[in-house]
């Protein structure tokens, strides 16, 4: 071994020792500068080439190089090698609790009636049907006498109704619509057939409350007319708002009932999606929930707007959202929802 | 309606379970409500027996020995105290192990044998008070002598109720006759008739009394019968047993007749003590307006021409199908009875009995309009009962006065308009089995079509469809396909405004807000506080004639009591920061459209329901934790929720100082989209906050998106984001306390080269003087196509610096 070698060898030694006892980001500036920098140690060897033989100098000249880049490469290793050790000892100190609870945001929501009510409209818009709203206020009118309600008709104390203080033109009075079914006799008096509306809002019932019983209330009133509806479809609808609501296992059930305004009439129920009929306390052990009355329009109604009822027949169908509600979000006082406490209705 | 099936099983054979006949009727439309057992805890061990002998009690003299005879050669001896006790009666006899009630306390516990007073007893003659019928105690309850021997006692006292809600269509479910006509029909049975006939002994009717109809209009038919020698007193036990099954009190064997006959056949009759009605001579006439009549409850009742009187040639006797009179009345000094069966206008006694609140088993049946061919039939089975069971003696026939004689009811059907209504095709033979189970004759007229006879007890069926529910009815509903909806989608129909309420909804939500339902009544007091009084006496609200209470009586022209009172609820229980809003419509009179915009009304004619949009903030912010903090939430608060709001419809709201009924002068803005008044927004007045229990601050805004509705929704077109950099600027002007920010605002960002201009700082103090502020605004100059130098930013500020001294009287501050 040349002289040379010898020097380079001592120098490599030296700074890979070095290197290994840096800790931390200055002691490496440090080696940097005393092992690589532009008046160091590697420099200083490279230097003393001068004073060699050619022979010599071209080998002590490669090893340097050698040198050099080995040197550059461990720096780059070892300050990698410090980075990370930095990083794991920040992470370590650094550890938050996660189970913290989050800063505290505004939170704001929609009604349980309000989505539940909006859930029933998205069912029946993807059926194609149009949401259209009618006036609270009406006159006795349309929301008894043309759906063949005439006044001391005994199918009026089917609802109980509130009456305003006065009349139109002194004569025709007015009342708070106790259903939404007054805009059936509304729409069809602006568009004829085909017709596929739903009509949400408030209605209001002079009636004294319990449990399942509120005066005001949320109706959806559907109304479906065409060449060729028949109960078939009536049931394949509803079915269908059911599934949608529920799920699709539920299984729906029509019993002949009365509503002047439709023949054949219908009660709707849905099959119990709390105990899958079997009987729980959600469907008093019958397990089967009323949802809806129904039925074909009554053929009086659509010739009185004319429509040729031998043309075209229809459905109708209608129900009160709050109960639903209850059902779905397992509150059991209907009254909980107009009494507008934020513990209760910030929980949905 | 309650029925007793015990009594239905007299006309019809009951062949399924109280649950499936329940189940069946339900379906068909005759919903049953409940399943209500008699003695149905009566075990097999309580059997009837027959008193075989009574023997003295060898130890005490009130007590006897009784042999107890319960069939199949089967004898009992027990003790017994009952002093009712005789020989032949039939008895209710337990057995030891049968559960019986104590006679002294009433509690249930198992019979033992027991030895009393040195003789064994096995068993026990019971009273109804040891049966849980009733209290009494006094002695054994005895029961029919026809009472069968060792059956079992729950097998001939007990009885199934069903209770019923029969639609205001169908009056012949309003009988157990009709009753058992359905169950015939829904379960393949025959129904059994009563019987008609009795003994005609008292010779002819003519001369015995006359009826005359003067008002043929609101009487169809008027029959009359005469039953003379009647024993008055109490009805017999079967009677008495019915009546109280269908919850009817027993009075005497006259007038229970009458509702008997009601119950079975649903047509109401009035017993008249035929001595009572003078001339016997019946006249049906209206009503004199101001005529005065005493009816059987004792009240003096004021006539009127609408209302329908049974009279003689004194004056009134009844308010027919209402309410008999006090004069006229059964009693037990009656001997002779004049029974009216008639058949009135159904509207008419509705609207008699509701103006007279007296409505009736009666009047409830009539005014569903019975058909006159029931009259006759009830008329005639009542005579009977009169006969057989008040002992009278009746006159042959009756008097019939039937000016408004309808004719049998057709109707034709054609198959196709059954099957497009039900969607399903019932064979003809199903068709006219189903209808002739019900009473109906169908006949099948080739090619296409019934012709259906309807019976008398249906007049509800008076069209095809109405057929065809019967059909379907009984078929049941559960025969029908579903089908999904076919064919084209009608045109959609746009509702812009409900699409924006349904936006907002979804923006304060989103913001932060929780919605609230309010009712839409509330008091007038609750109004005064929140609108002018003026307003309210040019504008009254609307006012409901029977609310559901008086805290809801008027129908809202505003909002904002609603809102605070549901703000100061929640706030009762909460100090963190509440913040509610509503979507919902208010109530205005039609020409307050006119004296707010100056158009014309046009038809409307109803209330102008308009809607609007209500928030409310009160309480504390919250801290880190969630928890209430120390700040209190403040006019900003709630206009950075209607901001919030605003933003997401697009549209770039104006706030103006404004004077506002019940808001803090000073602290109230109106909002101005385009010029034009939307809304409100402003702290309550903290008289008004605390008439509505709310102790805090607290801030509301008030839209209507009526007015709103114009202007939301607009899309924005996108600005390019400038390549160039922007010079950032800091301002601090000082200016007069009053002079608002927002102002100084718009004039700077309407300045040449100014991108943007921010509020960053308000104060008023000690440096600056006395009725100023200092308003500090961070600016943004940029250009869209050239990189600004010092130069022009300088000059750009002098200029606007200029234009706010002159504008503003705008100092810069520390100048």
């Amino acid at each position: 071994m040349s002289v040379a070698d010898e020097t380079v060898q001592q120098l490599r030694a030296a700074a890979l020792a070095a290197l290994a006892a840096a800790g931390d980001q200055r002691a490496l500036d440090a080696w940097r500068i005393e092992y690589l920098g532009r008046k160091g140690r590697l420099t200083g060897v490279l230097r003393g080439l001068a004073a060699l033989s050619i022979d010599e100098r071209k080998a002590l000249g490669a090893a340097a190089n050698a040198l050099k880049e080995e040197l550059e490469s461990a720096f780059e290793t070892r300050s990698e090698e410090l980075r990370r050790a930095a990083l794991a000892t920040a992470i370590e100190t650094g550890k938050i609790d996660v189970t913290l609870p989050a800063r505290p945001h505004r939170r704001g929501g929609l009604h349980p009636v309000t989505r539940t009510l909006r859930r029933i409209l998205d069912a029946f818009r993807t059926m194609g049907f149009s949401i259209v709203e009618g006036p609270e206020v009406e006159l006795d009118y349309y929301n008894f006498e043309a759906l063949r309600i005439p006044s001391d008709h005994p199918a009026r104390d089917m609802w109980d109704t509130m009456w305003i203080d006065e009349q139109v033109d002194g004569r025709r009075p007015l009342l708070l619509r106790t259903h939404t079914s007054p805009m059936q006799i509304r729409f069809m008096e602006q568009h004829k057939p085909p017709i596929r509306v739903v009509v949400p809002g408030r209605a209001y019932r002079f009636e004294a409350t319990d449990v399942t019983h509120e005066w005001m209330m949320t109706q959806v009133e559907i109304l479906a007319i065409d060449e060729g509806l028949s109960m078939a479809h009536l049931k394949g609808t509803l079915l269908e708002l059911m599934h949608r609501l529920f799920g699709g296992e539920r299984k729906i059930r029509l019993q002949c009932s009365y509503f002047p305004f439709v023949e054949p009439g219908a009660e709707v129920a849905v099959d119990c999606f709390v105990c899958n009929g079997a009987g729980c306390s959600a469907c008093h052990h019958t397990g089967w929930i009323e949802m809806m009355g129904a039925g074909m329009v009554h053929p009086e109604i659509l010739d009185n707007m004319g429509i040729d009822s031998n043309r075209y027949t229809g459905f109708a169908a209608g129900m009160g959202v709050e109960r639903l509600a209850m059902q779905l979000y397992g509150v059991d006082d209907i009254r909980t929802w107009y009494q507008n406490d934020l513990r209760v209705l910030q929980q949905f | 309606m309650r029925v007793s099936l015990k009594w239905l099983s007299e006309y019809v054979d009951l062949r399924l379970s109280p649950e499936d006949l329940a189940r069946r009727l339900t379906q068909a439309g005759l919903a049953v409500d409940a399943i209500v057992r008699t003695g149905g805890a009566w075990g097999a061990d309580i059997r009837v027996g027959e008193v075989a002998a009574v023997d003295p009690h060898p130890n005490a003299d009130r007590l006897r020995l009784a042999t107890v005879d319960v069939g199949a050669a089967e004898r009992h001896r027990v003790v017994c105290g009952a002093p009712n006790l005789a020989v032949g009666q039939k008895v209710a006899f337990a057995t030891v192990g049968a559960r019986v009630r104590d006679g002294h306390t009433g509690k249930e516990s198992v019979l033992k044998p027991a030895v009393i007073r040195g003789v064994e007893s096995a068993g026990m003659v019971l009273s109804e008070r040891e049966l849980g019928l009733s209290e009494d105690h006094e002695g054994i309850l005895v029961l029919p002598p026809d009472a069968p021997l060792g059956k079992p006692l729950a097998d001939v006292l007990g009885d199934v109720i069903f209770e019923l809600s029969v639609t205001p269509n169908r009056p012949d479910w309003l009988s157990v006759l009709g009753i058992a006509r359905e169950v015939a029909a829904l379960t393949g049975a025959t129904v059994r008739e009563p019987s008609l006939a009795y003994e005609a002994a008292g010779g002819p009717m003519k001369g015995r009394a006359a009826v005359e109809i003067k008002a043929p209009d609101l009487c169809r038919r008027y029959i009359a019968t005469v039953v003379k020698g009647v024993k008055l007193g109490p009805s017999p036990q079967w009677v008495q047993e019915r009546l109280v099954a269908l919850g009817q009190r027993p009075i005497n064997n006259v007038v229970d007749v009458t509702n008997y006959v009601m119950l079975e056949l649903g047509q109401p009759l009035h017993a008249f003590d035929y001595d009572h009605v003078a001339g016997h001579h019946i006249i049906v006439r209206r009503g004199e307006d101001g005529e005065r009549f005493t009816t059987l409850d004792n009240e003096e009742r004021v006539l009127t021409r609408d209302m329908l009187v049974i009279a003689d040639e004194r004056g009134p006797v009844a308010l027919a199908g209402v309410i008999g009179g006090l004069e006229s009345e059964v009693t037990d000094r009656t001997v002779n009875v004049l029974l009216e069966a008639a058949t009135f206008l159904g509207p008419n006694i509705r609207r008699t009995s509701t103006a007279l609140r007296s409505r009736s088993e009666a009047s409830s049946r009539f005014e569903k309009g019975l058909p006159p061919e029931l009259a006759l039939v009830a008329s005639q089975r009542a005579t009977k009962l009169l006969v057989e069971v008040c002992g009278g003696t009746a006159y042959e026939g009756c008097i019939d006065i039937y000016p408004g004689k309808a004719r049998e009811q057709r109707v034709e059907v054609t198959r196709e308009r059954m099957a497009r209504l039900l969607g399903i095709d019932p064979p003809t033979s199903k068709v006219r089995g189903v209808l002739t189970s019900l009473g109906f004759s169908a006949r099948w007229v080739p090619p296409d079509r019934y012709v259906v006879r309807v019976p008398y007890w249906r007049p509800d069926v008076r069209i095809a469809d109405d057929v065809a529910e019967e059909v379907a009815r009984v078929i049941g509903y559960d025969e029908i396909p579903a089908k999904l909806l076919e064919g084209a989608i009608p045109a959609l129909i746009e509702q812009p405004l409900r699409e924006l309420r349904e936006r907002v909804r979804d923006l304060l939500a989103e913001a932060g807000m929780q919605e609230v339902i309010t009712y839409s009544m509330t008091t007038l007091e609750a109004l005064e506080r929140v609108l002018p009084k003026e307003d309210l006496a040019i504008y009254p609200p609307y006012r409901v004639v029977n609310p559901i209470s008086a805290d809801h009586e008027y129908l809202r022209p505003t909002l904002r009591a609603s809102m605070l009172q549901t703000l100061a609820s929640n706030l009762r229980y909460q100090d963190g920061e509440v913040a509610l809003f509503e979507t919902a419509r208010t109530y205005q009179r039609p020409d307050e459209r006119i004296a707010q915009s100056g158009r014309p009304v046009g038809e409307e004619v109803l209330p102008l329901e308009t809607e609007h949009a209500i928030g409310a903030v009160s309480g504390r912010r919250l801290d880190r934790w969630g928890r209430p903090g120390e700040e209190p939430t403040d006019f900003y608060d709630a206009k950075a929720y209607l901001d919030d709001l605003l933003r997401g419809l697009g549209v770039s709201a104006e706030y103006a100082p404004a004077d506002e009924f019940g808001m803090v002068p000073g602290r109230a803005a109106e909002v101005r989209v385009d010029g034009e008044r939307v809304g409100v927004i402003g702290q309550v007045h903290p008289d008004v906050a605390e008439a509505f229990d709310v102790e805090q601050e607290a801030f509301l805004f008030d839209l209507s998106l009526d007015a709103l509705l114009p202007h939301a929704g607009a899309a924005r077109k996108a600005r390019p984001v400038s390549r160039f950099p922007g010079v950032e600027q800091d301002l601090a002007l000082i200016v007069d306390r009053d002079t608002p920010a927002g102002a100084v605002r718009a004039a700077i960002e309407s300045a040449a080269l100014v991108r943007e201009a921010r509020v960053f700082d308000v104060y008023t103090g000690d440096q600056v003087p006395a009725g100023k502020k200092s308003l500090a605004f961070s600016l943004l100059y940029q250009s869209d196509d050239h990189t600004l130098t010092d130069d022009e930013v300088a000059r750009a500020q002098r200029k606007l610096l200029e234009r706010l001294r002159r504008e503003f009287a705008a100092e810069l501050r520390g100048a």
